[in-house]
């Protein structure tokens, strides 16, 4: 099928198919057009934005935390500074590749994979995690070198917490540990997130988690121009961080660390009060733990011996150990008789060695066996007779009892400015009623009447009730916080002191109470060998808690009872008693005797804070100097401030 | 004396579109510097690149078109054969065999192919064109197939892809009957799915489902489509200014000096510079066909159009995949993007179209 081929009309065709080519071409062109006016009008807002999002990173830069001193500004909890290895793992590509190849370079433990792989597991992808912390200059300055190898991974300076006095103050100051999921939680709910962007660590016990707020300050935020790895090419705009406030205790870390030694081996705790405004000046739980572990997460072994310990060191006995008062309690009840009329001062018993209730049998022994004979009640708490409060306690009535009591904090939160405190317990029918459905036991209320039986306390309550004795019915809040300063003002304000309670009792009464109660560290008394040679008036109340029954018949006898079934030795002080400064409440954990165990520990912690003598067995580990601070505005000036000064000259000064 | 001897040695240039073509490589100047972050080699690198391409175009431009002709059936076998040597001897680079090692250095036959072929095929209508019947086109379209089977093995779909639509130009300028064009259409229509299902890799079916969905896979495939679409898009109607287009100049775009350098002309000179550059182009292609048509051979007129249409098919699929209506295949914008291979394959294809319209009507053979 040949064809003849017309060069005109092949031509023609030629150019017909041309127009057809330009023309589509044309067209297309246009809808490319359409495309670019899609893209670059309609859209531009959306895709400008998305510039933005890509170019400009708002880069928090989280505040420097507060400091936490003591009242002579010794540092309990402070920051430094360090550089941290951190990697983003949505731009640093294959991991395990990036992290090996970064190990020819610096460091990194299978400690800080197994961290850095938990961490990972829980964060976002763009956040950056730590893979090394504490560089050392010369690995910070290999990898500085080596920069440019790790798009991704970057080296911050970091804040780092410490806690230089370590073991002794982890109870009170607590410590910060890595925020977790709850706290996230938490800070969403409370609207806080925000302030914790470019923050990893929250307070999570002690003062730390109490002030939280004030401490951690307000996060920053800096507006950087990035390229693609994630670099910071160059700051836009910065809005600088605010640092949390640094808070000032009433807590004084030496008399702190006097009262820790004392304890020796023993587990137990002390608080001490000044009863002038509630200031909490000690507060001993022993065994501690050291709060540095817990800072970027404690390994799970050393978690386990800690919380697994027969010694339970994470439990701060001074908020959350209950334990039976005891004969502590016989100041108050005998106050309590003479305020509700219930008995007079020179009304007397004869004590036979032991109290029964009318109908019964059951005996109700004292510590001494065979009576102490004649008991008036200054003696009563003198030589804390237990007979003569059985009878006191049965004819008051259990109900009278736990209304008077509870006024001095029993069975009631101090409201301490610390969280997880207990409230112990001051039994009532109605409670029990509640509690256990069954009726009131006469019998339950004359063992009450020696603060044994259901009546639990803690070493704070104890303080606190001991504190409003020497403050003749003022009744304080206890409080660690003592000031605060701003550093966006770089203003000092004080916590005022916050009274609970005012009470009216008798003077007569309190008068003979704090009598009797000074007689106890005298010859005679049962804390006469602690409280020898006092040069001032000792107040004080011996008392001995049971931790196991004893048999009816049985007797106890220290050396046969196993060591953790030993009795907890009790005694509360406070001194000078006419003119209170310090209020002490100590409880030795299976210490046998409040007299021989528990009361020279009181004796000398506040041998150390009115006379600044020290205590034999204790050596001297100076806390960590103070920083320098402008001498009139600091907080410390016109403190109490035991070593140095006299005696005389600390009795009649130091009020404020 | 000297102007006339100048006057000689360019006379084959046509005064318009070389005009047209140096706006538009001047415009790549000014964005490959920009896109190298003012890296100084690159420019200087890509200056050469065009100062050897305009040489060579100037060259081409001498070799009139029967001289040309005599080439096309050599220079197509070789093509083939090369084809041949990479299938069974090419260098595998990432999962693809397009190199052929020749020991002192590796060559890319497909490239060669982009010309080999039109100057193939109309070197087949011109030798037919007395005896044209049906069956030739059967034999034009066999010669078609050969090398793109080849490329789409390698595997180049893009490639092939491209050199099958330049073969096609040449067909469909010769007359190919519409009948086959539709029946052509409806098969390759009808075998799409078979195509998508067994002939396609699955880094090419992602290519066209990331394309579809670029958010299904940002930081992959997608990131390619996004970062670049951003580019364009934050441009807006009066750009951001050149040097100061932050997609480009913090890094988030890849491929910037080659594939991608579009998104950097859209994002530093917004719709403005895109419209310049649309009838930039447009210019060019009205140049090219209206030279192409003027050519007094067939052999010129359906290797010139069939290269002019090519051009075409180059800047449209580049600026469709940076802007996101066609997937990314690995094409550059041709007399724009950095890069020597394609900056000599074009402005040579110019050189010829220019040397197709200004050489003397041929003695017929």
């Amino acid at each position: 099928m040949l064809r003849l081929i017309n060069p005109q009309q092949e031509f023609l065709r030629y150019r017909r198919r041309m127009e057809i080519a330009g023309g589509i071409a044309a067209l297309l062109f246009v809808g490319l057009f359409i495309r670019f006016l899609w893209l670059q009008v309609v859209q531009f807002d959306h895709y400008h934005a998305l510039a933005e999002n890509n170019r400009i990173a708002l880069v928090p830069a989280p505040p420097s935390r507060g400091v936490i001193y003591d009242r002579h500004n010794t540092v309990l909890a402070h920051n430094f500074s360090a550089s941290t290895l951190e990697i983003t793992p949505s731009k640093a590509g294959k991991l395990e590749e990036t992290i090996d190849r970064l190990s020819e370079i610096v460091a990194i433990a299978p400690g800080d994979r197994r961290r850095f792989k938990k961490m990972l597991a829980e964060s976002k992808n763009f956040e950056s995690i730590p893979i090394r912390n504490l560089l050392s200059e010369e690995e910070a300055a290999r990898f500085a070198v080596n920069r440019f190898r790790f798009p991704g991974v970057e080296m911050k300076a970091r804040q780092f917490r410490q806690y230089p006095l370590g073991e002794g103050f982890a109870h009170v100051v607590g410590y910060i540990g890595r925020i977790g999921e709850k706290d996230q939680v938490r800070l969403e709910e409370e609207n806080l997130a925000a302030n914790y962007k470019g923050t990893d660590h929250i307070g999570k016990l002690g003062l730390e988690a109490r002030y939280e707020t004030w401490l951690h300050g307000r996060t920053g935020i800096e507006k950087v121009e990035t390229d693609s790895g994630g670099r910071a090419v160059r700051t836009l705009s910065r809005t600088p961080p605010v640092a949390g406030y640094n808070i000032y205790l009433h807590l004084d870390a030496k008399l702190q660390q006097v009262a820790e030694k004392l304890f020796g081996d023993y587990r137990g705790s002390l608080v001490a009060l000044d009863p002038r405004n509630g200031g909490v000046l000690a507060l001993v739980s022993k065994p501690g733990f050291d709060p540095n572990l817990f800072v970027d997460g404690i390994d799970v072994a050393t978690w386990r011996e800690l919380n697994d310990s027969l010694d339970r060191p994470l439990i701060n006995r001074a908020l959350r150990g209950v334990y039976p008062p005891g004969s502590t309690i016989k100041p108050f009840m005998g106050l309590a008789g003479l305020e509700l009329g219930v008995r007079k001062a020179g009304d007397t018993i004869a004590d036979p060695g032991y109290f029964t209730l009318p109908g019964s049998s059951h005996r109700y022994r004292d510590w001494k066996k065979d009576g102490h004979g004649m008991v008036d009640l200054k003696r009563s708490i003198v030589i804390s007779c237990d007979t003569y409060y059985y009878g006191l306690a049965q004819q008051m009535g259990i109900e009278r009892m736990a209304g008077f009591l509870s006024h001095f904090g029993f069975g009631k939160k101090s409201d301490i400015d610390l969280d997880g405190e207990l409230s112990g317990l001051m039994p009532t029918p109605a409670w029990k009623k509640k509690r256990f459905k069954q009726p009131w036991w006469p019998g339950e209320t004359v063992v009450a009447g020696i603060g044994q039986g259901y009546v639990l306390t803690t070493p704070m309550q104890l303080a606190v009730a001991t504190m409003t004795l020497a403050n003749q019915g003022v009744v304080y809040k206890p409080q660690l916080l003592r000031a605060w300063r701003d550093p966006a003002t770089n203003k000092l304000s004080y916590a005022a002191p916050q009274i609970v309670e005012r009470m009216h009792f008798n003077p007569e009464h309190l008068r003979l109470v704090t009598e009797a109660m000074v007689d106890v560290t005298r010859p005679g008394g049962t804390a006469s060998i602690a409280g020898a040679n006092t040069p001032y008036q000792f107040a004080g109340k011996t008392g001995t808690a049971q931790v196991i029954g004893i048999k009816q018949g049985a007797r106890y006898i220290e050396s046969q009872v196993h060591a953790r079934h030993r009795d907890h030795a009790l005694f509360i002080s406070f001194a000078p008693a006419d003119n209170p400064k310090i209020v002490i409440a100590v409880m030795v954990e299976n210490g046998g005797h409040g007299g021989s165990v528990a009361a020279p520990i009181a004796r000398k912690v506040t041998d150390y804070w009115l006379l600044g003598k020290l205590p034999e067995v204790y050596t001297p580990s100076e806390p960590e100097a103070a920083e320098a601070e402008e001498e009139e505005d600091s907080p410390d000036a016109g403190l109490h401030s035991p070593v140095p000064v006299t005696a005389d000259a600390l009795i009649e000064g130091g009020a404020q | 004396m000297i102007p006339q001897l100048l006057r000689q040695f360019f006379r084959h240039l046509d005064g318009p579109l070389i005009g047209l073509l140096a706006l538009l490589l001047l415009a790549s100047v000014s964005v490959v510097f920009s896109a190298s972050g003012e890296n100084g080699d690159r420019l200087y690198s890509h200056l050469s690149n065009i100062g050897v391409a305009l040489a060579a175009m100037l060259l081409v431009s001498h070799i009139p078109p029967q001289r040309l002709m005599q080439f096309a059936l050599p220079v197509y076998v070789i093509g083939i054969l090369l084809l041949l040597g990479v299938a069974l001897f090419g260098v595998l680079v990432n999962g693809s065999r397009r190199w052929l090692d020749l020991g002192i250095t590796r060559i890319q036959p497909s490239e060669l192919m982009r010309l080999a072929l039109p100057m193939m095929l109309a070197w087949f209508f011109h030798y037919k064109q007395e005896t044209l019947r049906g069956r030739d086109f059967f034999f034009a379209v066999l010669m078609l197939l050969i090398p793109v089977a080849f490329i789409a093995r390698q595997p180049d779909l893009g490639t092939s892809l491209l050199i099958a639509a330049s073969g096609f130009y040449v067909l469909f300028l010769a007359g190919l009957s519409w009948k086959v064009i539709a029946g052509a259409a409806i098969a390759v229509g009808s075998a799409l799915p078979l195509v998508w299902n067994y002939l396609l890799h699955d880094y090419q079916r992602q290519r066209v489902m990331t394309l579809i969905d670029p958010a299904a896979d940002p930081l992959g495939a997608g990131y390619h489509i996004i970062q670049a679409t951003i580019a364009v898009g934050s441009g807006g109607v009066a750009g951001k200014g050149w040097m100061m287009g932050t997609q480009t100049h913090l890094d988030f775009l890849p491929e910037r000096s080659t594939d991608f350098i579009f998104a950097v002309f859209s994002e530093e000179f917004g719709l403005i510079g895109n419209l310049f550059l649309l009838l930039l182009y447009a210019a060019i292609i009205w140049r090219g066909l209206q030279l192409a048509a003027g050519a007094p051979s067939l052999f010129g007129r359906l290797l010139s159009g069939a290269i002019v249409l090519t051009f075409f098919t180059y800047a449209f699929v580049n600026m469709g995949m940076v802007s996101g209506i066609l997937p990314v295949v690995g094409v550059p914008l041709p007399l724009v993007s950095y890069g020597g291979t394609s900056m000599l394959t074009v402005l040579v294809g110019f050189g010829i179209v220019m040397s197709s319209a200004t050489h003397k009507k041929l003695v017929k053979t």
